[in-house]
C-alpha cells in the first residue's frame, strides 16, 4: 500500500474499491471501509463482477465483466479528461507521459467501453466524476485486478487514474493493493523472488550482488531465476531436479493442478517443510515438520508495509523445529555453515543489508511495528509514500495501455466465465481453516454461485448438485443461486481439498511481467447433474 | 484546563472531559458497565454514579462533563447504596453459575457484586428469565440469562463492525438483546467477528471454541500478530499449561495498532488447528511410496546429500526453492540466502501472485 489502513477509516474522502472482495478476504479493513461511507461519509465506488458487501453501499456500483479493468479504467480516464476534471498542475510538475497516456484513452468513451465492460456508460460517468471531484481518493485493490494476464497492466491503469487526479501522496488517497497473506509483503521485501535480494536489490546488478556476495562470503548468480509458475512448466520438462518448498501448497493454489501434480511427479528430489502433511507435502521425497506462528518469534509486515512482531506463545508439538533453523541445519551440512543464536540475530543482519528496514530494530517495534521506509534508528517510518508528490523515480510515468481481451473467453462449448476467490471463513489452501473446527463447521465445502437467470435456463435450483468443467477439468458442488454475481460469470472459492478450484484455472496465461496466472477468467461450463 | 475536586483531591482535566475521564486521570476507580471508551456512550446502567455538591440528583459520570470548581464524591454513602439497589435489580435477572460460567474472575458483575458486598436481591419479578440457548453457530455462545442489558454489544456491532446484526428487542424487564426476528445469528448480517464477545462485561457472550479450556485468571496472555491476511491484527494468544486455548483482543492503540482490538471470525475463532492432532511432530522420508518416521539427523543428512548431488550432476538452475507469505521475514531471508548462497542458484519464489 502506498498509504496506511487507517486512512481508510478517517482520511479518504472517496474510496474506489476494485477486485477486492474487502469485508471476506481483509475483513478488518473491510471494516474501517465501511465506518467511514456510513458513519463518516465518504463516497464509495465498487467495481466488481459480484455484488459484493461493500457493492451493496456503494455510491455508484460497477459490476465489470472479469478481464475487463483496463478498458474500465480507460473509461474514467476519458470522461475525466474530457470533462476538465484532470489534475493538470499535477500532472506538469509530477508526471511524465500524459499526451501518449491521454492520446490512447481518446478512444476509450463510456459508449465504446460499456459493451466490453458490461457496465453502462452512464455509471462510468459518474464513477469517473465522483473520484476525481471528492477532496481525497483512494483506490484498493486486491486479486481481483491482479490475477489476470493483464495484471501487470490493470495495476499500471489504476495507477494512472491516481496521477491523473493528483490523488498521490497524501493521507487518505494513494493506490493500496490489500495483500492477501499475512507476511505476503515480507516475503517480497526479504528478496523471496527471483529477480532480487532484500528491498528489491535486483541480483543482476553488479553493486547489490556485490555487497551480498561480502556479507554472506560466497560469489553469487548473477542471472534472475525462475518464477514459480515456471518452476512447474520446467519440471514438466523434466529440467528441474530438485524442489525445496517451505510451507508452500502448490498442489492448492497453482492453476491447473492436474499439470502441477504430473510436474512435481517428475522431480527427482522433493523436500517439503509444512506443520501439516499439505497435499504437496504428499508428493514429498522427505517430509520436515516445522512450527506455526504460536511457536516462533520473528516478524511479519503488513499489507500498509507495518514491520510487527510475533511471539512465541508456546512450545513445538513433538519434534518439529522452526523453519530458519532446518534451512540452517541443512546449509551446515552441504558445507555453508549458518548459525544464528535466535530470530533478532538473523533480524539484525537483514537490517545491514536492507535499506529500508535498516531503522527497524525489534526494541523500537516492541510497541507497535513500525511502517518501512525506515532508513535509520531516528526515522518514525512511513505511513505513506511519494509525499507532495515526490515519487521515489523523480517522475510518476503514465502507460498508455490499451485493452487486451482475457487469454479464454466463453464460446459455444465453454459459455461462462469463471472466476476463482476467497471466503470470510476459510484461508488460501485451508490448510488452517479446514482444520480450525469452528471455521470447517460453519462453512464445510464449496460452492458454486451463479445467477438466478443463468441458473433457470440451466434448470438448475439452489443447492442442486452440478458439475462444472473447464478445458482443464470438472468438479462437482452445490449450486448457489444468488444475484450478487453478474450473469455470464460464476464464481467458486479455492480452500477445499474435496473440490480444488485449481483443477479448473488455466497456467497457459500468464502476465507477461509478473507471470501472474489468469485466475479471474477461466471459460467454464455447468451442468446440472 | 479545568480545575474539579474529585474525593477531597483537586484534580486538573482537559477542557470537554466527562467526569469519569478525570477520574481515570486522576487514578480514581469508578464502576462502570456499559461505559466503553472505543463506543458511543449509552449512559443507561448507571453504576458511574457519583454525587456533585450542591446538586439534587446524582450525575451519571461518563456523560456528565467536568466543570470548573466542582465538589465530586464517587463512594459517598449514598452513592454506595444507589450502586447496591443497580446491582441488586441486575441480579434479579441474572443467572448466576459462576462455578462453570466462562467469565468468572472476568466479570464485572462478579466484581462489583462482591466490592459492594451484593449477596443477593430485594427485588423478585416472579419468574426468572429463562432464554434458551440454542444459537447453533459454532463460534460463541449467547446466554442472555446472564445479560444485564448494557447494549455495549450492539453498539460493538454497529460502530465496529458496522454489521448492525443486533438491536434490543422489547422493553424494561423483558427487553433482550436480538437479532431482527429474534432468530439465529446465522440468519441475521452477522459475519462473527465477535466484537460482541470482545466487549460483554459478563458471560451472555462467550466462545465455544475455548469453552472449558482455561479461565482469564489460568492464562498468559502473549500479544502476536494474525497469520491469516495481510491486514496484520495484532491479537493476543490466551496460554495454558503450553497450549494455546483461546484469543483475545488487546485493545489500546499502541499494543494493537492496525485494529486497537477488533478482529474477524478467523483470526478470533480459528485458532485451534494449532492443538491438531494430524500436526507433523517428526520428520518423514518416503520408501517404496510409503512415508516413514526418520530422526532429525537422518532426514538432514539425506536432504543434504541429494542437493548437494544434484547440484553436481545438473547445476544449480536445476533446483528450486519456494519459500512462503506465511513464515516470518527472519525464515523468508534465511530460505533465500540459502538458495542464492549455498544452492547457488536464484530460482526462489513464493505464492506472492497466487
Ligand atoms: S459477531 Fe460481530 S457481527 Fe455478529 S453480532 Fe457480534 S459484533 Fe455483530
Ligand atoms: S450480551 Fe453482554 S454486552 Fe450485550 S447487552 Fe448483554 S451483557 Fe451487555
Ligand atoms: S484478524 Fe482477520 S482481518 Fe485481522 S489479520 Fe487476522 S484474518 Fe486478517
Amino acid at each position: 500500500m502506498t498509504n496506511s489502513i487507517g486512512e481508510l477509516e478517517k482520511d479518504a474522502d472517496c474510496i474506489f474499491v476494485i477486485g477486492s472482495n474487502t469485508t471476506e478476504n481483509h475483513p478488518v479493513i473491510g471494516m474501517k471501509i465501511k465506518k467511514n461511507v456510513l458513519q463518516n461519509g465518504a463516497r464509495l465506488i465498487v467495481a466488481d463482477p459480484r455484488r459484493t458487501d461493500l457493492a451493496k453501499i456503494a455510491d455508484v456500483y460497477l459490476p465489470h465483466l472479469p478481464g475487463s479493468d483496463v478498458a474500465l479504467v480507460n473509461g474514467m480516464m476519458n470522461v475525466i479528461i474530457s470533462e476538465g476534471l484532470a489534475d493538470l498542475d499535477f500532472i506538469a510538475q509530477h508526471t511524465e507521459g500524459f499526451e501518449e497516456m491521454a492520446a490512447l484513452v481518446a478512444g476509450y468513451t463510456p459508449e465504446f467501453v460499456a459493451p466490453i465492460t458490461g457496465v453502462p456508460a452512464e455509471d462510468i460517468r459518474k464513477a469517473a466524476r465522483l473520484y476525481a471531484e471528492s477532496g481525497n481518493s483512494v483506490i484498493c485493490y486486491a486479486m481481483g485486478l491482479t490475477q489476470h494476464r493483464t495484471g501487470t497492466d490493470n495495476v499500471k491503469s489504476v495507477c494512472n487514474l491516481a496521477m491523473l487526479t493528483g490523488n498521490i501522496g497524501r493521507p487518505g488517497t494513494g493506490v493500496d493493493p490489500l495483500r492477501g497473506q499475512n507476511n505476503v509483503q515480507g516475503a517480497c521485501d526479504m528478496g523471496g523472488l527471483p529477480n532480487v535480494f532484500t528491498a528489491y536489490q535486483a541480483v543482476t546488478n553488479d553493486a547489490a550482488r556485490e555487497k551480498f556476495e561480502q556479507a554472506w562470503g560466497v560469489s553469487l548468480p548473477s542471472q534472475n531465476g525462475l518464477v514459480l509458475t515456471e518452476v512447474i512448466n520446467k519440471a514438466h520438462h523434466g529440467d528441474i531436479k530438485a524442489l525445496y518448498v517451505v510451507g508452500e501448497n502448490p498442489m492448492m493454489s497453482d492453476p491447473d493442478l492436474e499439470h502441477v501434480g504430473e510436474a512435481l511427479e517428475k522431480i527427482d528430489f522433493v523436500v517439503v517443510q509444512d506443520i501439516f502433511l499439505t497435499e504437496t507435502a504428499k508428493y514429498a521425497d522427505v517430509v520436515l515438520p516445522s512450527v506455526c506462528f504460536a511457536e516462533k518469534d520473528g516478524t511479519f509486515t503488513n499489507t500498509e508495509r507495518r514491520v510487527q512482531r510475533v511471539r512465541k506463545a508456546v512450545s513445538a508439538p513433538g519434534e518439529a523445529r522452526v523453519d530458519w533453523e532446518i534451512l540452517c541445519e541443512v546449509a551446515t551440512r552441504m558445507g555453508y555453515p549458518m548459525n544464528y543464536e535466535n530470530s533478532e540475530q538473523i533480524f539484525e543482519e537483514i537490517r545491514t543489508l536492507t535499506p529500508s528496514y535498516a531503522g527497524i530494530s525489534y526494541q523500537r517495534i516492541e510497541n507497535g511495528g513500525i511502517q518501512w521506509p525506515c532508513p535509520n534508528e531516528e526515522h518514525p517510518g512511513t505511513p505513506y509514500l511519494h509525499k507532495e508528490g515526490n515519487f521515489s523515480r523523480g517522475l510518476g510515468a503514465f502507460t498508455a495501455i490499451d485493452y487486451i481481451a482475457p487469454g479464454e473467453l466463453p464460446d459455444e462449448k465453454y459459455p461462462l466465465r469463471l472466476t476463482t476467490g476467497r471466503s470470510l471463513f476459510h484461508y488460501h489452501t485451508g490448510t488452517m481453516t479446514r482444520r480450525a473446527s469452528a471455521l470447517n463447521e460453519h462453512v464445510p465445502t464449496a460452492e458454486l454461485e451463479i445467477n438466478p437467470e443463468q441458473a433457470n435456463a440451466l434448470g438448475i435450483a439452489d443447492n442442486d448438485l452440478v458439475n462444472v468443467s473447464t478445458r482443464r477439468g470438472r468438479l462437482e458442488m452445490k449450486a448457489k443461486v444468488t444475484d450478487t454475481i453478474a450473469p455470464g460469470v460464476i464464481f467458486t472459492t479455492f480452500h477445499f481439498t474435496e473440490t480444488p478450484a485449481n483443477l479448473l484455472t488455466s497456467s497457459e496465461f500468464l502476465d507477461p511481467t509478473a507471470k501472474i496466472p489468469e485466475y479471474k477468467v477461466s471459460a467454464a461450463v455447468v451442468e446440472k447433474i | 484546563m479545568i480545575t474539579l475536586t474529585i474525593n477531597g483531591k483537586e484534580v486538573q482535566t482537559p477542557e470537554g472531559s466527562t467526569i469519569l475521564e478525570a477520574c481515570q486521570q486522576a487514578g480514581i476507580p469508578v464502576p462502570t458497565l456499559c461505559y466503553d471508551p472505543d463506543l458511543r456512550l449509552a449512559g443507561s446502567c448507571r453504576m458511574c454514579l457519583v454525587e456533585i455538591k450542591g446538586r439534587p440528583l446524582y450525575a451519571a459520570s461518563c456523560v456528565a462533563p467536568a466543570e470548573n470548581g466542582i465538589i465530586v464524591e464517587t463512594e459517598s454513602p449514598g452513592i454506595v447504596a444507589a450502586r447496591k439497589v443497580i446491582l441488586e435489580l441486575l441480579s434479579a435477572r441474572h443467572n448466576f453459575n459462576c462455578q462453570v460460567c466462562e467469565k468468572n474472575g472476568n466479570c464485572k458483575l462478579q466484581d462489583y457484586c462482591y466490592q459492594y458486598g451484593v449477596k443477593e436481591s430485594r427485588f423478585n419479578y416472579g419468574e426468572p428469565t429463562n432464554y434458551p440457548i440454542n444459537d447453533p453457530n459454532p463460534f460463541f455462545e449467547r446466554d442472555y440469562n446472564k445479560c444485564i442489558m448494557c447494549t455495549r454489544c450492539v453498539r460493538a456491532c454497529e460502530d465496529i463492525t458496522i454489521a448492525r446484526a443486533i438491536s434490543v428487542d422489547n422493553r424494561g424487564h423483558h427487553a433482550k438483546i436480538a437479532t431482527a426476528f429474534d432468530g439465529n445469528l446465522t440468519d441475521s448480517p452477522c459475519v462473527f467477528c465477535g466484537q460482541c464477545v470482545m466487549v460483554c462485561p459478563t458471560g451472555a457472550l462467550t466462545s465455544k471454541v475455548s469453552a472449558g479450556l482455561g479461565r482469564s485468571y489460568e492464562v498468559d496472555k502473549v500479544l502476536t500478530t494474525c497469520s491469516y491476511c495481510g491486514t496484520g491484527c495484532t491479537l493476543e494468544l490466551n496460554v495454558k499449561n503450553d497450549r494455546v486455548v483461546g484469543v483475545t483482543s488487546n485493545r489500546t492503540e499502541t499494543g494493537s495498532p492496525v485494529n486497537k482490538g477488533a478482529l474477524c471470525v478467523k483470526g478470533r475463532f480459528g485458532w485451534d488447528f494449532i492443538n491438531s492432532p494430524e500436526r507433523l511432530t517428526t520428520p518423514l522420508i518416503k520408501e517404496n511410496g510409503e512415508f516413514r518416521k526418520a530422526s532429525w539427523d537422518e532426514a538432514l543428512d539425506l536432504v543434504a546429500k541429494r542437493l548437494g548431488e544434484i547440484k553436481t550432476e545438473f547445476g544449480a538452475d536445476s533446483m528450486a526453492v519456494f519459500t512462503s507469505a506465511r513464515v516470518t521475514n527472519e525464515e523468508n531471508y534465511i530460505a533465500q540466502k540459502f538458495t542464492r548462497a549455498v544452492l547457488g542458484t536464484n530460482n526462489v519464489d513464493h505464492c506472492a501472485r497466487l
